[in-house]
């Protein structure tokens, strides 16, 4: 009976997850373009062996890399100081945890429209700064700064999601832990140190792993705010696959891409992972 | 507390300090309604000098967004149909009904989540294009489009969240087994005792489901991009990006698009927060 109420579920996820992974490999191993009139034709180790050689995916996953590396401890280290500040109940807590937390539900595109303004010549940054006297930059067409421009956005759009979840990782920790540090004499740092820390750990790990998911698949706000330039400098691997496979109709090599992100993804998950599991153990 | 309780620090810095940020953080979308209801060629003001709505009007007209909304309902609402019954049928099984082998289908189904989306995007896509009797195409999926730029294979990968499976049975996992013996004394079908008895109770749970289905159905933009050719399958995402990237921007139009794109998901979101905000850190304790 239980088999029966599973069944439809299963074979769904058959079909349309697990499936397309199956098809998938085996596409990262042929060469196919759907605008031509045969089939995907077997290849071996050749999309994987002229990915490697490829300067343009080599900037990708630097670039990816790089997006995940300076966008996550901003965000994450933000968000524990608000997590901590709002771990406390007061009239109006609420409040601010639901604002922080708008920019997370409103889509991704959404969002980028409206940083697409900010940061254009007329847009809210320089306008800011021509106030202040400063000169105003075009900020998303320079190559040393779009990827910074997007990523202050993605920090932006995660702190209040990241926020929540440390909030929920600060309530479990018991509060009379608190007060046998304080017994024993701890300052507000020590406290953070030995009680707080190892308190959330298991929380902050989740935290860390999912952004790591999220960030590594950075498309929509490079979509929409850099089309992936200037010169590949914001292209990430995500983006890099949707011109591979859409523009131009490298299905066989863009499937090979996605598996190597999708090892990279599973290496810094692994990395955090560990790390998350520590000396506790 | 044993009557040493100590004396609280007060709460107005940190008060002070969460408003500042939680201003600086909204302080964008302050902006895009300030530059939604400003005239076309007036510069932009905190508050609008002499608001108008002619943005909204050119908005509807030019990025067609009624038919992106049509589309996006449509898909969004069936999506959160099958995501209310199929996962949700599926973790009560997995909760009160194992089965030979159900441990190891349940961790196999669960490792899915991991998947990056750009692994099976391609291979969906060839899907949906070979699907079989659907847009022109035989039964073996050759001839024609399949469900490429149709509703239908907008909605293709939306239709069971694995994650939905894994919150459904955490869900009833923490309910009691007892209801179901008694329920089977009486005589009841197991199809029954799911429906009458456990489901009614589980409705914070369909409520989660149903937000986060709507909220990443209606938000999504790679599938659309992907799978739409045509203004026949347009949804909203699409349709402000596709606006956007059409010439001269006009910013006080595409504010207002991306206003009413984001309305539906907001208000969602606001009447279902609690459940939303509390179900998500559960999904990360538990998880």
């Amino acid at each position: 009976m239980g088999l029966l109420f599973v069944l439809p579920a299963a074979l769904y996820v058959a079909v349309f997850q697990l499936g397309p992974v199956l098809y998938g490999l085996v596409l990262s191993f042929s060469s196919y373009s759907p605008i031509s009139r045969d089939g995907p034709s077997f290849i071996g180790w050749d999309n994987y062996a002229a990915i490697v050689n490829d300067a343009e995916f080599g900037q990708a996953m630097l670039v990816t890399g790089r997006y995940v590396l300076q966008v996550l401890p901003i965000t994450v280290a933000i968000a524990l100081g608000l997590a901590i500040l709002s771990n406390r109940t007061f009239r109006g807590v609420g409040l601010f945890r639901t604002g922080l937390y708008v920019p997370h539900v409103v889509s991704l595109t959404a969002v980028s429209m409206i940083w697409l303004w900010m940061y254009s010549d007329v847009g809210l940054v320089n306008l800011v700064l021509d106030a202040l006297g400063q000169p105003g930059q075009r900020w998303l067409t320079t190559e040393s700064g779009a990827l910074n421009a997007v990523s202050a956005m993605r920090i932006w759009k995660a702190l209040g999601s990241n926020m929540v979840l440390l909030l929920a990782g600060l309530q479990t920790v018991p509060k009379d832990l608190y007060e046998a540090a304080r017994m024993d004499g701890a300052n507000a740092w020590q406290q953070f140190r030995a009680v707080t820390l190892p308190g959330i750990r298991p929380m902050l790990t989740y935290v860390i792993v999912m952004d790591i998911i999220y960030l590594a698949q950075g498309f929509a706000e490079i979509f929409v705010l850099t089309q992936g330039g200037p010169y590949g400098t914001t292209t990430t691997v995500n983006y890099l696959i949707y011109t591979e496979a859409f523009q131009y109709n490298q299905m066989g090599s863009a499937s090979a891409m996605a598996f190597v992100l999708f090892a990279f993804i599973a290496a810094l998950t692994i990395v955090a992972l560990r790390a998350g599991q520590g000396r506790r153990s | 507390m044993l009557g040493i309780r100590r004396r609280r620090r007060p709460t107005w810095p940190r008060v002070v300090m969460l408003a500042a940020v939680t201003a600086a953080v909204l302080l964008p979308f302050w902006w895009m309604i300030s530059l939604a209801f400003t005239p076309e060629g007036h510069s932009v003001r905190f508050i609008p000098e002499q608001p108008t709505v002619e943005n909204f009007q050119i908005a509807v007209q030019a990025a067609n967004l009624d038919t992106a909304f049509a589309n996006s309902t449509l898909v969004t609402v069936v999506a959160v149909l099958t995501n209310c019954t199929v996962p949700v049928i599926a973790g009560y099984s997995f909760a009160h009904l194992p089965f030979r082998g159900s441990k190891p289908l349940f961790y196999v189904l669960l490792s899915t989540v991991a998947i990056p989306v750009s692994v099976t995007l391609i291979p969906l896509f060839l899907m949906a294009r070979h699907f079989p009797l659907a847009g022109g195409n035989d039964l073996l999926g050759a001839g024609g489009s399949g469900l490429l730029d149709s509703v239908g294979g907008l909605m293709l990968p939306y239709l069971v969240g694995t994650m939905n499976i894994f919150l459904s049975r955490q869900y009833f996992a923490g309910m009691d087994r007892g209801f179901a013996e008694a329920a089977r004394i009486d005589g009841a079908s197991e199809l029954r005792t799911f429906a009458q008895i456990y489901l009614p109770m589980a409705k914070p749970l369909l409520a989660l489901v149903a937000v986060f289905s709507f909220t990443g159905v209606w938000d999504d933009f790679l599938w659309p991009l992907v799978v739409s050719a045509s203004e026949r399958s347009v949804t909203v995402q699409l349709a402000i990006t596709t606006f956007a990237a059409s010439g001269n921007v006009r910013y006080g139009a595409l504010m207002a698009a991306t206003i009413l794109v984001t309305l539906p998901v907001l208000v969602v979101f606001l009447v279902n927060q609690r459940s939303f905000i509390s179900g998500l850190a559960e999904g990360g304790i538990k998880g």
